[in-house]
């Protein structure tokens, strides 16, 4: 579904991310993890273009992203996103957050969007709060109306680039459940995070980075079953974050 | 020289005739070359934050040209370029016998638009990097994002020094006097001229002013604090 072919990419004279090759078929959940600076975030932003790559290609469900007359815009609107700090339009209500897109980009009616927008609402359990502003709500509540809105647009696969990196300790749950909830339910997934629980127990396939090269590229039985045959720096990385 | 005070020429009848068409034009003046400016100046700002360098280059030239020239000798230099039939065109003969009223609002629609392109470019610039890749990340084109996602939250942030910028622009507006359009400051002087006070009429002249800027920049004051307050 994601082809990720032989792609670098530079910011001016830096390499951020130098050969990247892999791919993510339908239904995978694929965890990309790695130390800070490995270039984990700018790699799934290259998946919907957000980031520009400079050499190599990357084919979605069949589009390629590099081809100038891929309309990006449509492409993108395939593919849900959640951020690390929310994103929530900070101007608009919860409901306006989850409709603007489906009307404004979908050309759905306001009834088909905010039917869509609330069933999402509902399946994060966040209908009671549907007409307050995206300031009112805690952060975690916030990143699940972000998973909704994302979830809205009827997305082919998601991406999550640490979505809870920014959260309080005791809201990290909350949104990993619906991250869970949305693996089970067989969501393409493709998601940035440190948390090496959700990683083993919901992840069928782990990519390991480092100073913007992927390293490993394997099952996540094999990732965290396997130790030994890792290679030193996944070593160094699993033995400083799993200890705790 | 004893100044010899006298208002008593202030009727209501002369407010009637005199002033209050001039407030009303400096009024409209300033109003339209508010939402004018703004939109042009909007415009500007997004060109000036462009990855072409060539619209880049277009806008800074732009601003950094007005914002570098007095505004008096843009107000002089636009009635004196603008030719007469073009004011004849835009509104026929009204046009033609209100030439100075009329290159006023040209003039200050493009002059302020270069300061309040200044505005909105910090606006814009204000908004979060993240939320334009949530627009575009929605499928949102360019100028969706732009139009739904950041120039909203742009405007919002920078309502008070908009108005604020709006306020000095009304006290400028005061200096269409030189091409002789009829504003506010033109109807006490038109005042003074036929009451024979031309001198004293300045007095009242600029505590109507400083009274319309002065509330108005106390009201700017309470929306900032609720806007402070909403966020």
């Amino acid at each position: 579904m994601i082809d990720i072919k032989n792609i670098s990419k530079w910011y001016g004279s830096f390499q951020v991310l130098t050969d990247c090759t892999t791919t993510i078929n339908k239904g995978d959940v694929v965890v990309v993890c790695g130390p800070s600076g490995s270039g984990k975030s700018t790699l799934i932003k290259t998946v919907n273009a957000l980031e520009p790559i400079q050499q190599g290609d990357i084919v979605v469900d069949g589009t390629s992203i590099s081809d100038p007359k891929t309309n990006l815009p449509k492409l993108r609107s395939r593919v849900g996103m959640v951020f690390q700090h929310f994103e929530l339009f900070p101007h608009l209500s919860i409901t306006e957050n989850l409709t603007l897109a489906q009307v404004k980009v979908l050309g759905r009616t306001k009834d088909e969007s905010l039917k869509r927008g609330m069933k999402m609402l509902d399946r994060v359990g966040l209908s009671a709060h549907k007409d307050k502003f995206p300031g009112q709500l805690s952060g975690g509540q916030q990143q699940r109306v972000a998973i909704a809105r994302a979830l809205s647009m009827d997305p082919i696969v998601m991406l999550f680039d640490e979505p809870t990196s920014a959260l309080d300790p005791e809201m990290v749950g909350e949104v990993l459940d619906v991250m869970v909830q949305l693996a089970h339910e067989g969501m393409t997934m493709m998601c940035v995070t440190h948390e090496m629980g959700f990683a083993k127990r919901v992840s069928n396939k782990v990519i390991f980075m480092d100073a913007g090269k992927i390293v490993e590229d394997c099952s996540s039985a094999d990732f965290f079953g396997k130790p030994d045959e890792r290679s030193p720096r996944a070593k160094d990385f699993l033995s400083k974050i799993l200890q705790h | 020289m004893a100044l010899n005070l006298d208002l008593s020429f202030l009727t209501a009848d002369v407010v009637k005739a005199n002033l209050l068409p001039g407030l009303y034009y400096s009024l409209q003046l300033t109003v339209v070359t508010m939402v004018c400016g703004v939109v042009l100046g909007t415009l500007v700002a997004l060109m000036r934050l462009s990855s072409r360098p060539w619209l880049q280059r277009i806008a800074a030239v732009y601003v950094d040209t007005l914002r570098s020239i007095p505004l008096l000798m843009v107000i002089l230099w636009f009635y004196l370029l603008i030719p007469a039939g073009f004011y004849a065109f835009i509104a026929g003969g009204y046009g033609l016998a209100h030439r100075p009223e009329f290159s006023a609002v040209i003039t200050f629609t493009i002059f302020e638009a270069a300061y309040y392109s200044e505005i909105m470019r910090a606006g814009i610039q204000s908004v979060p990097r993240g939320q334009v890749y949530a627009g575009y990340a929605v499928g949102m084109t360019y100028s969706q994002c732009m139009r739904l996602v950041v120039l909203p939250q742009a405007f919002r942030n920078m309502l008070p020094v908009l108005l604020t910028q709006t306020i000095v622009l009304f006290q400028d507006t005061s200096l269409v006097y030189a091409i002789g359009a009829y504003d506010f400051l033109k109807g006490f002087l038109t005042a003074g001229q036929i009451y024979n006070r031309p001198d004293e009429v300045l007095l009242p002249a600029a505590a109507c002013y400083f009274v319309i800027s002065f509330s108005l920049s106390m009201l700017v004051r309470r929306l900032q604090a609720r806007i402070q307050i909403i966020r």
